[in-house]
């Protein structure tokens, strides 16, 4: 077996599992936000739930409009304070207390080997640390949070293979977006992706973080790195040994690609297949740059970003923001006096959560304007105006082209 | 629910869940209201047309994107009655089932079916009828436990397994 049929084989108490099989499986996590939560509150009190599975294993937080941009989202999150008091919830992660959700659930949760469910679809970030984890909807959650048992299919899966030394200018963010450039917005559909090869061994854990994160953008069920020291290490866990393919594992396809000959990568306006590399587009205008999110709004990226703009100024015009993915975050970054070179430059900082990636507030566009984002998805509409254009890039892409004001490559 | 008679309105591939219902809306947890709202961004006219064309035809990977219920409860809410596609993205499939829309991939769809052409889907059979064209086709039903979530939705589903 490869290692996700091992860990799902182990959650629901089978020795063997082969593709397109249903099993049901235990949850270890199971976690929800602010836009998730409150219908999966709704749908389990029309399950007549009267108590969760288990209060210690249902995680809570509160990052899309984080702090209430709104009466209408102060309702939803009011809603899901009093849930959490009436079930006492023990990890509830409130305004200035945790961060993105995911982000969270690196810092405090995530362990190798767990099924860990999450009403968001960028759940598939935990791969990284060797979780199966995967996205589902609210009244799945809710379900979830009565049995503590959820329904998979054994999908097939596919192997990511990079070698090589990324040259200096590409980071994780311009692999991933070059493989969904490769595999098409459906190329993943259904499927278990797995990332292996030298490259991907050599790179820090916070940027296969950034590379399962996006699988789901390529329609990917899960995304898998087999754990190893490192992973071990940034948690700060023992290892577990079993968490490895099985010698005659096999996967429905193989891409092998050559890391060293890649060049910076941007995904076009407006589906994030639409890949090309910087260079093609160098020049375009742009109107505010972002850095933060799931995907590219932790300490090492805002190192990157921080290293870029040290005694820079933002291009008069443009508006740049910060947003650090988790208050651990952001203390970390002040201790390390990155936050003093951002002001510097004329950086608005926010606090920690979704911010206009999602659309719900702190920066969103105009008709006609054009941000250049660490986020991953460009979708019409995703940032405010439908005729708004984004380009999705590497948080070092976003801030070098915050300081020329058009889209520039890194040096 | 196991049999649905109506119009084709088409769309191509990829249409994303912020297309769908955009970010903008979520803090509502009303269906209607959400509903008023149904694939604002892709097609302003759609609440419109919904009113006599109520099966969506439509492309590869339906529903890609984020995880939010809300894009299946603002379609279903429109008034939409099954979505036929070549395929849908994972968690709208199951968001879709669980909320009692009927959804069935339908390989090579697109190209069989015309805006407007009239059909009739048996899910449990996996059989889309286009009586405008005359031409029928078989496609996978979905598996009987999940016409089982579809027929009653997730909430009456484990309301039952759980007091049965």
């Amino acid at each position: 077996m490869n290692i996700i049929e091992k860990i799902l084989a182990k959650a629901s108490g089978k020795k063997v599992v082969h593709p397109g099989e249903i099993v049901e499986a235990e949850i270890d996590k199971a976690m929800a936000n602010d836009i998730t939560a409150p219908l999966a509150v709704l749908s389990f009190k029309r399950m007549d739930g009267k108590n969760v599975w288990d209060k210690e294993k249902v995680i809570l937080v509160i990052d899309h409009i984080a702090p209430a941009s709104s009466e209408q989202s102060a309702k939803m999150h009011k809603l899901m304070r009093d849930f959490v008091e009436e079930q006492s919830i023990k990890y509830f992660y409130d305004v200035g207390r945790g961060g993105v959700c995911h982000q969270v659930m690196v810092e405090k949760h995530v362990e190798p080997g767990d099924v860990i469910v999450g009403a968001d679809s960028h759940t598939t970030t935990y791969g990284a640390l060797g979780a199966f984890s995967t996205g589902i909807g609210s009244t799945e959650m809710a379900s979830v949070w009565l049995t503590g048992k959820l329904w998979f299919k054994i999908p097939e899966a596919i192997n990511i293979i990079f070698n090589g030394e990324m040259t200096k200018s590409v980071y994780p963010k311009d692999l991933i977006l070059y493989t969904i450039g490769q595999l098409g917005a459906d190329g993943a559909i259904y499927k278990g992706v797995k990332f292996s090869g030298d490259t991907i061994r050599n790179m820090g854990v916070e940027g296969r973080l950034t590379l399962c994160n996006m699988v789901v953008e390529m329609g990917g069920k899960n995304g898998i790195i087999e754990p190893d020291e490192k992973v071990y290490n940034y948690l700060n866990k023992q290892a577990k040994d079993d968490l490895r393919d099985d010698e005659d594992s096999e996967y429905d396809k193989t891409f092998e690609y050559d890391a060293s000959k890649l060049e910076p990568m941007v995904a076009c306006p407006s589906t994030v297949d639409n890949v090309k590399s910087v260079s093609e587009v160098e020049g375009v205008k742009i109107d505010q740059a972002l850095i933060g999110s799931c995907t590219n709004g932790r300490l090492s990226d805002l190192r990157i970003a921080a290293e870029i703009l040290k005694n820079r100024k933002v291009k008069k015009g443009v508006r740049a923001l910060v947003i650090p993915a988790s208050q651990d975050v952001f203390k970390a970054a002040l201790n390390e006096h990155l936050m003093e070179i951002f002001i510097d430059a004329g950086v608005m900082i926010c606090n920690p959560n979704c911010g206009p990636c999602y659309g719900g507030h702190l920066g969103l566009l105009a008709e006609g304007e054009v941000c250049i984002s660490s986020s991953n998805r460009n979708f019409v509409g995703r940032m405010g105006s439908p005729k708004a254009d984004i380009y999705l890039a590497s948080p070092a892409t976003v801030a070098t082209s915050a300081i020329t004001g058009k889209i520039t490559q890194p040096a | 629910m196991l049999e649905i008679h109506g119009r084709a309105v088409k769309y191509g591939d990829d249409v994303n869940t912020d297309v769908i219902i955009p970010g903008k809306y979520l803090t509502s947890t009303d269906p209607k209201e959400l509903a008023e709202h149904a694939m604002e961004g892709l097609d302003p006219s759609f609440t419109e047309k919904v009113k006599d064309m109520n099966i969506i035809v439509a492309g590869r990977n339906f529903g890609c994107g984020s995880s939010r219920e809300q894009a299946p409860l603002a379609l279903k809410y429109s008034g939409v009655k099954c979505i036929l596609a070549e395929n849908f993205a994972r968690i709208f499939f199951r968001n879709a089932i669980n909320i009692s829309l009927p959804v069935l991939e339908s390989k090579g769809i697109s190209e069989n079916v015309d805006e407007r052409d009239e059909l009739r889907v048996n899910l449990s059979a996996g059989v889309v009828e286009n009586l405008s064209k005359k031409e029928v086709l078989q496609v996978t039903p979905l598996p009987d436990f999940l016409l089982e979530i579809l027929d009653q939705g997730l909430i009456e589903y484990v309301k039952h397994r759980r007091t049965s």
